[in-house]
């Protein structure tokens, strides 16, 4: 491992350093291969199935401390998470609602003037909570890189076209039932720097409240069958099979709209409820009409 | 009630949350100089006691007098109404602030505090912790969570008053002096 991986990592991620620091590093220490990256992946998962064998309780969530996605090297805490019970505003969400987000802002190919480029796609699921009840008013908010793979944050310098018609902001409230349903374009893979030649998998960012702010989720959808999984160090950071499968949406051609787009549903699930729950409180009646 | 459902997992926010995530005052829970609001402030530090560029924190929190809001409109913030809840970028040189008030005790006796959820690149899942204000020593010492704590790591949790009325408090995702972060599960 190179002695200082933070001077490293940032200029391996185009993001301009904080304070001016010593490029000791030479360049090419840096580049190393997807098979370096995916060595380390693959004993990593051996290791985790070797211990389920062995009776280890199956993980859930992903690694804070995952080396192969080098950026969280020094960014994940080294004690143990301390156990806290929620307490009064912990068991309580921020309240969103029509005022907060129009209803518009779910279409992502309606907010520039033309049309967007690439596959016109429908995402729809609910999200629920652990009890299985509809996380009914909440604000879903969604982010992604266009058709090319290209994010039109600055920072992105992925040598791919911008699209003029494409933004890859949308925003919901959840219905009663906890649905939500987003209009968008297939977003393409696009490379990194985490090692050489490393590329994400096709992904729309996921922004998730509950009914409790312990519920708070910021999570990536997935499209079923990309080869770039076993590759990804930042889907690998959730060691077990079953747990990465839920981050994958399924094609679902009752959600197909014929001559139109085509249908993705991925359900979410949030952690909790740890609070007891009123009738109303779980059908939503509360919150949208300040 | 039905079976319990296995969550979701999370993932990191990623780099390019910045043209998304953020909105207009979304970090002025009330605007600055209005009667009563104080500005939080810190700084964000990786295991290499160097910043951290690219986290966002959001914050929520009672009222100053301890109740849970339950307002919608922190999207659109309209200067009057206060939700409890904002989020705030860091910058390049990893500070962040927010403009709100001191929260109060949701029951007597109670430390007052706010609750922090933390997203940064190179972080695989969100973070929960907690700023507690550092007026009231009893609450404090009667805090279920802070007496469960060595008294350097209950330190972390505790901001600093700072002489304008403002509080300060650091986050540092590793070291000797790493921020308690929390599990609620």
């Amino acid at each position: 491992m190179p002695e200082d991986i933070n001077a490293e990592l940032e200029s391996e991620e185009l993001v301009p350093p904080a304070e001016p620091k010593a490029a000791h590093q030479p360049l090419d220490k840096a580049i190393e291969s997807q098979a370096d990256l995916s060595a380390e992946i693959n004993a990593m998962g051996e290791a985790y199935r070797r211990a389920l064998k062995d009776g280890a309780q199956p993980e859930t969530q992903p690694r804070l401390d995952y080396p192969p996605y080098r950026s969280s090297i020094l960014r994940h805490p080294t004690k143990s998470l301390q156990h806290a019970d929620p307490e009064t505003i912990e068991l309580f969400s921020p309240a969103f609602g029509h005022q907060d987000v129009h209803a518009l802002e779910s279409d992502l190919t309606i907010q520039h003037n033309g049309e967007p480029l690439g596959e016109r796609i429908i995402v729809s699921g609910k999200v629920l909570d652990g009890d299985g009840r509809p996380v009914a008013g909440q604000l879903v908010e969604i982010w992604q890189a266009n058709s090319s793979g290209r994010y039109i944050h600055k920072r992105d310098q992925h040598p791919a076209p911008i699209d003029p018609n494409f933004t890859g902001i949308g925003r919901c409230i959840t219905g009663p039932d906890g649905s939500y349903r987003f209009i968008t374009i297939k977003p393409g893979a696009y490379p990194w720097k985490n090692h050489l030649n490393a590329w994400r998998p096709a992904h729309i960012h996921f922004s998730l409240f509950g009914a409790e702010f312990t519920q708070r989720i910021i999570t990536q959808m997935y499209f079923p069958g990309d080869q770039l999984f076993p590759l990804d160090p930042i889907y690998q950071t959730i060691v077990d099979q079953d747990a990465r499968d839920r981050l994958v949406a399924t094609y679902d051609h009752s959600l197909t709209e014929p001559e139109w787009a085509l249908g993705y549903n991925w359900d979410i699930v949030l952690t909790g409820p740890k609070r007891t729950w009123t009738e109303n409180e779980a059908y939503g009646d509360a919150g949208d009409e300040e | 009630m039905s079976t319990k459902l296995v969550p979701t997992p999370g993932q990191t926010v990623g780099p390019f949350y910045g043209y998304a995530l953020p909105f207009e005052k979304d970090n002025e829970l009330l605007p600055p100089g209005f009667p009563g609001s104080i500005r939080l402030q810190g700084t964000v530090y990786d295991g290499a006691g160097h910043t951290i560029p690219d986290a966002i924190l959001e914050i929520w929190q009672p009222d100053a007098d301890g109740n849970v809001v339950q307002r919608t409109g922190s999207l659109v913030r309209d200067g009057y109404t206060f939700t409890g809840w904002g989020r705030g970028a860091v910058g390049n040189s990893g500070v962040f602030t927010f403009t709100t008030v001191n929260p109060g005790p949701t029951k007597p006796g109670a430390a007052p505090f706010i609750s922090v959820a933390l997203f940064a690149r190179g972080l695989t899942n969100r973070l929960f912790t907690r700023i507690y204000l550092p007026e009231d020593t009893e609450a404090l010492a009667n805090d279920p969570l802070l007496s469960s704590l060595d008294p350097e790591r209950r330190k972390t949790l505790i901001a600093r008053r700072d002489p304008d009325g403002g509080l300060t408090w650091d986050i540092r995702l590793q070291g000797g002096d790493e921020t308690v972060f929390l599990d609620f599960q």
